[in-house]
């Protein structure tokens, strides 16, 4: 029985029906993308182990395909498996083993990168020194302790724990925060705009003058979604009237609350990736070629400060030419008014498909060479003309 | 006799070439338009001559590089640009302007018949009304556009150009420009005065002011509006500049300098004889200006200059004459079995690559780039991979067989090329995320190499198809070597996809943060690698044999030609800088045309003419 398991995990047929698989896979998921945009796809194709279909969360679902997951994992054993079971030295054969081995790596650098790698964002203005960068989907919820003046205690509340929805309760917080509802994309408009039989949102703060309406998942690719959440500080002063607050990143300055005598800020902002390092904008510069609006160059040029290791150094970030410090990687991404926009990512397994590359090439060149030099001395010579 | 018939092939299609590069001739008394056709100016960003300005502009706003007039006489290109630039009134009633869409005409209250050409006269009418509708459409996507959307789109696009050129050399209806600026330059001193004092609340001449602020202002809208900017930094006038500018800022710089350039006083004179009728005055400018450009600057001048000659050459429609040749003398040696004229098949086609070769060479030179920067350049390099494997095949194989798919392929690309060049300057400068030539000679060259392999391997495929079922000439041994063809092309395509493809991630690791994203340019690259690595299994493990590979090598075209335009007809990704769908039509035509062979291939070997009297081994 295992014989015919490892066979059948080893066959060749396996490899022939995943990189079919793949191929519809990648051609469906590449097709989707006009309906759904990018990152949307990418989570239900190519970052699952199912293709689910319809694609809402709710209601029954079918399951239609194997997802990029799925399919990768099960190459990634066919793999491995054909290794274990037709390794065999010889000249002949060495280019194919390189080649197998190089999209060994390639593929499990690249399941590593889709788990463990972050993407974020750091916005600066001329003059802004930032410790953090923001993500570009996820947000947070925060609860910030400004009685000290000196020292805040803040305390935040990931988005996805918002979207499970219940209690919250958190060791800083002497009070537990009641998710009411959460709206993954919505329309915030000031109660005498939004029509009649609109409702207030919350009881308290912004969100009794504001009407929220629920809008569906954006998908376009230079859209986003505006989460947004009606929560409840518990226990409240009055128990039949709980106080309810709207919490949402298009609401500008965080709203207060005093609880047990203690001023308190609530905000909801992009999910925050803090850093042991800072960055200072001192310069942003977008260029253009004379006479058009063709962008020819953008580039930020930034004070790197790092306390602990006693880095303090001018870089310069422009296209192609990224910042690597520290694990992490700074992109010059775009600009919005006199601001730049740097794409920062963390990437353990950056290095994967530059070895991979390196290594695959080498072993189909070698097959190829050698292969092709074993076609010319094997053709007869032509009878001369 | 027949064993000179290569060599006379090759002298027919040189001679050919030859008559087809003179060089034109101005006829002494008439203006010497190819002398400012090589000026060199700046515009949309890099050094040009006139001669290329005039032909893209005529090619977005006319859809062809000559101007047809009424009566039937023909305008070049160059003769075009120079009456928009310097006799505004007379190019006013060429008829310039395509406009194809029914829906626009009707706009306008006419019905659509033969005339498809509207003079800009016959527009203005309508400017506000087109301006209007352009607007509308903004907002839409060019993905989601509708014909009408398009087109009236496109017109505006055309009328903003047409002004722009216009504006570009001197005001609208000044007949002495050079002495308006003569003018300017005295009056200036005593204007400026006048102003300062007027600023001041002080005592000013009005007249003084009035004469002077209505010439700024002139000067200011010509800076404004100008297309081309002509004049390059003048080591005579000094002042910290360094770029080339418009005729209009280099006036207005004359505020501060006190001196006027002289290539703008030089062309105002030009203008003004241009516009007189006076022919030798305008030539003897324009020698000045020429003059000086190549004193000052030497380096414009050559490029613009070799550009120039390279606009004449027009190599790649030689070339493609040539692949037309080519592949009717391959068609004559297998209907005559004559060895010699494909061997003269041979011979033509080599010079065609290198006619071929010397475009993308002149284009890489006076680009500064690797040789694909744009959708253009990869059709003319993808034609010129093909062309250069399948000779190597040939030279291998001498079957004719190489040379036949080489001749079509080479013929094919490049007239897709053609009409991909409609959207303008092919010379285009970079997004800055492109600006690397690194990247650009490693991932993009390597893909597109790929992409050759792979409509290389298809066209084999459809030569055994249609050879097979059709005729009787595909013998045992044709199939084989025709099977070992294709196999080791794909072999080659497997190599240059992946290799460009994982280039192509290592890129974008570097400049946006990610190795691989799942956009639909990158995608695209994968469905080749992917099918690539299916049919090398398939093959190893026996699952498919001759004419399994040749079927799969079909949907293999069919894949390459997916990736290369299809996902940029999707409007969604980082790599859209590539758009385009007008193609969409020919796209689907083409994939279904290889569906049909590939269902031709299936059938039944009794049904295949070569193979009805062998029983299959």
């Amino acid at each position: 029985m295992a014989r015919r398991i490892f066979d059948f995990l080893s066959s060749m047929k396996l490899t022939i029906v995943c990189l079919s698989a793949a191929l519809v896979l990648v051609f469906a998921g590449t097709l989707a993308q006009v309906n759904f945009g990018i990152h949307e796809v990418q989570a239900r194709y190519f970052q699952s182990l199912i293709v689910w279909w319809p694609a809402g969360s709710q209601g029954l679902r079918i399951p239609v395909f194997p997802g990029g997951h799925l399919i990768g994992g099960v190459l990634l054993v066919n793999l491995i498996a054909a290794h274990l079971r037709r390794f065999r030295w010889s000249w002949s054969k060495l280019g194919i083993h390189l080649t197998h081995a190089g999209l060994i790596i390639l593929l499990a650098g690249g399941l590593f990168t889709d788990l463990f790698s972050v993407e974020s964002f750091m916005r600066l203005s001329p003059g802004e020194t930032k410790n953090y960068s923001e993500d570009s989907q996820a947000m947070e919820l925060v609860v910030v302790d400004g009685a000290d003046k000196e020292f805040e205690q803040v305390t935040a509340i990931p988005e996805a724990q918002l979207k499970r929805g219940g209690e919250i309760a958190s060791a800083g917080l002497p009070f537990r925060i009641v998710v009411r509802h959460f709206y993954e994309n919505s329309r915030l408009q000031p109660l005498k705009q939004a029509g009649p039989g609109a409702v207030p949102a919350a009881t308290q703060g912004v969100g009794a003058q504001v009407a929220v309406s629920e809008l569906p998942r954006a998908t376009a690719m230079n859209e986003r979604d505006a989460p947004c959440a009606v929560i409840e500080i518990a226990p409240g002063p009055d128990a039949a009237a709980p106080d309810t607050w709207l919490v949402s990143d298009q609401l500008g300055a965080p709203q207060t609350f005093s609880r047990d005598g203690k001023t308190w800020r609530l905000a909801m902002r992009p999910a925050r990736y803090y850093k042991p390092f800072s960055l200072t904008l001192e310069k942003f510069t977008h260029e253009t070629y004379p006479g058009t609006q063709i962008p020819k160059n953008f580039s930020s040029s930034a004070l790197l400060r790092d306390p602990e290791r006693d880095v303090s150094r001018d870089v310069l970030i422009y296209m192609n030419h990224p910042l690597r410090y520290r694990g992490e990687t700074f992109f010059q991404s775009g600009f919005e008014k006199d601001g730049t926009i740097l794409q920062v990512v963390y990437n353990p397994s950056f290095i994967a498909p530059y070895l991979a590359c390196v290594i695959v090439s080498a072993g189909l060149l070698f097959q190829l060479i050698y292969h092709f030099s074993g076609f010319l001395h094997r053709r007869k010579p032509l009878p001369a003309q | 006799m027949k064993r000179y018939l290569p060599w006379m092939a090759l002298a027919i299609a040189a001679l050919w070439i030859a008559s087809n590069s003179r060089m034109p001739k101005t006829a002494p008394g008439d203006f010497d338009l190819p002398a400012f056709g090589k000026i060199p100016v700046l515009s949309e960003g890099r050094n040009k001559p006139f001669d290329t300005v005039a032909r893209t502009a005529l090619l977005i706003i006319h859809g062809k590089q000559t101007l047809r007039l009424e009566g039937g006489r023909t305008l070049t290109a160059t003769r075009w640009l120079a009456d928009v630039l310097f006799q505004a009134p007379a190019a006013d009633s060429h008829p310039a302007f395509v406009i194809n869409n029914p829906e626009v005409l009707g706009l306008f209250g006419w019905e659509q018949n033969e005339r498809k050409y509207f003079s800009y006269s016959e527009l203005v009418p309508f400017l506000e009304k087109i301006d209007a509708q352009a607007r509308q459409v903004e907002n839409v996507e060019s993905a989601k556009r509708t014909p009408y959307q398009t087109a009236i789109s496109n017109l505006r696009n055309s009328l903003m150009l047409y002004q722009r050129l216009k504006n570009s050399m001197r005001p609208e209806g000044t007949r002495d420009f050079a002495g308006e600026i003569a003018a300017f330059m005295k009056a200036a001193p005593a204007g400026l005065e006048a102003a300062r004092a007027q600023k001041n609340g002080g005592n000013f001449d009005r007249e003084k002011l009035d004469a002077f602020a209505l010439f700024t202002a002139r000067c200011e809208t010509l800076a404004e509006m100008a297309y081309v900017l002509p004049v390059p930094p003048d080591p005579s006038v000094g002042g910290p500049r360094e770029e080339w500018m418009s005729v209009g800022a280099s006036l207005l710089q004359t505020l501060s300098t006190g001196a006027a350039d002289t290539v703008t006083k030089a062309y105002a004179a030009a203008g003004d004889a241009y516009l007189a009728g006076d022919p030798a005055l305008f030539n003897r400018h324009l020698c000045g200006v020429s003059d000086w450009m190549a004193k000052n600057e030497p380096k414009a001048t050559g490029r613009a200059g070799y550009e120039f000659l390279f606009n004449r050459l027009a190599p790649f429609y030689q070339a493609m004459g040539l692949y037309v040749l080519a592949f009717l003398l391959v068609c004559g040696s297998w209907l005559g079995a004559d060895r010699n004229l494909g061997r003269a098949a041979f011979y033509v086609l080599l010079l065609a690559l290198a006619i071929h070769t010397f475009g993308l060479a002149s284009r890489m030179y006076l680009q500064g780039r690797p040789p694909v920067t744009n959708l253009y350049s990869s059709a003319i390099f993808i034609g010129w991979g093909t062309v250069a494997i399948g000779l190597i095949l040939e030279r291998i194989f001498r079957d004719g067989i190489g040379a036949a798919c080489a001749a079509a392929i080479g013929f094919l690309t490049l007239i897709i090329a053609h009409h991909l060049a409609g959207s303008g300057d092919t010379l285009e400068m970079l997004q800055a995320v492109l600006d690397t030539n690194i990247w650009l000679a490693t991932h993009v060259v390597t893909i597109t190499i790929g992409y050759s392999a792979m409509f290389l391997a298809g066209m084999l495929a459809v030569i055994y198809v249609v050879r097979g079922v059709f005729t009787r000439s595909l013998t045992k041994e044709s199939a084989q070597s025709l099977t070992r063809m294709t196999y080791g092309v794909i072999c080659f395509a497997t190599l240059f996809s992946f290799v460009g493809t994982v280039l192509g991630g290592i890129w974008a690791d570097q400049s946006w943060g990610r190795f691989w994203g799942w956009d639909p340019k990158e995608n695209g690259a994968l469905l080749i690698v992917l099918w690539c690595a299916i049919i090398l299994h398939a093959r190893l493990g026996g699952f498919i044999r001759q004419r399994g590979l040749m079927v799969m090598a079909l949907f293999g075209s069919a894949i390459t030609s997916f990736s290369w335009f299809g996902v940029n007809m999707l409007g969604v990704g980082l790599h859209s800088y590539g758009f385009m769908n007008k193609a969409v039509p020919w796209l689907a035509g083409f994939i279904i045309s290889q569906l049909a062979l590939m269902a031709l291939a299936s059938l039944p070997l009794a049904r295949w003419r070569s193979f009805q009297n062998v029983k299959p081994s």
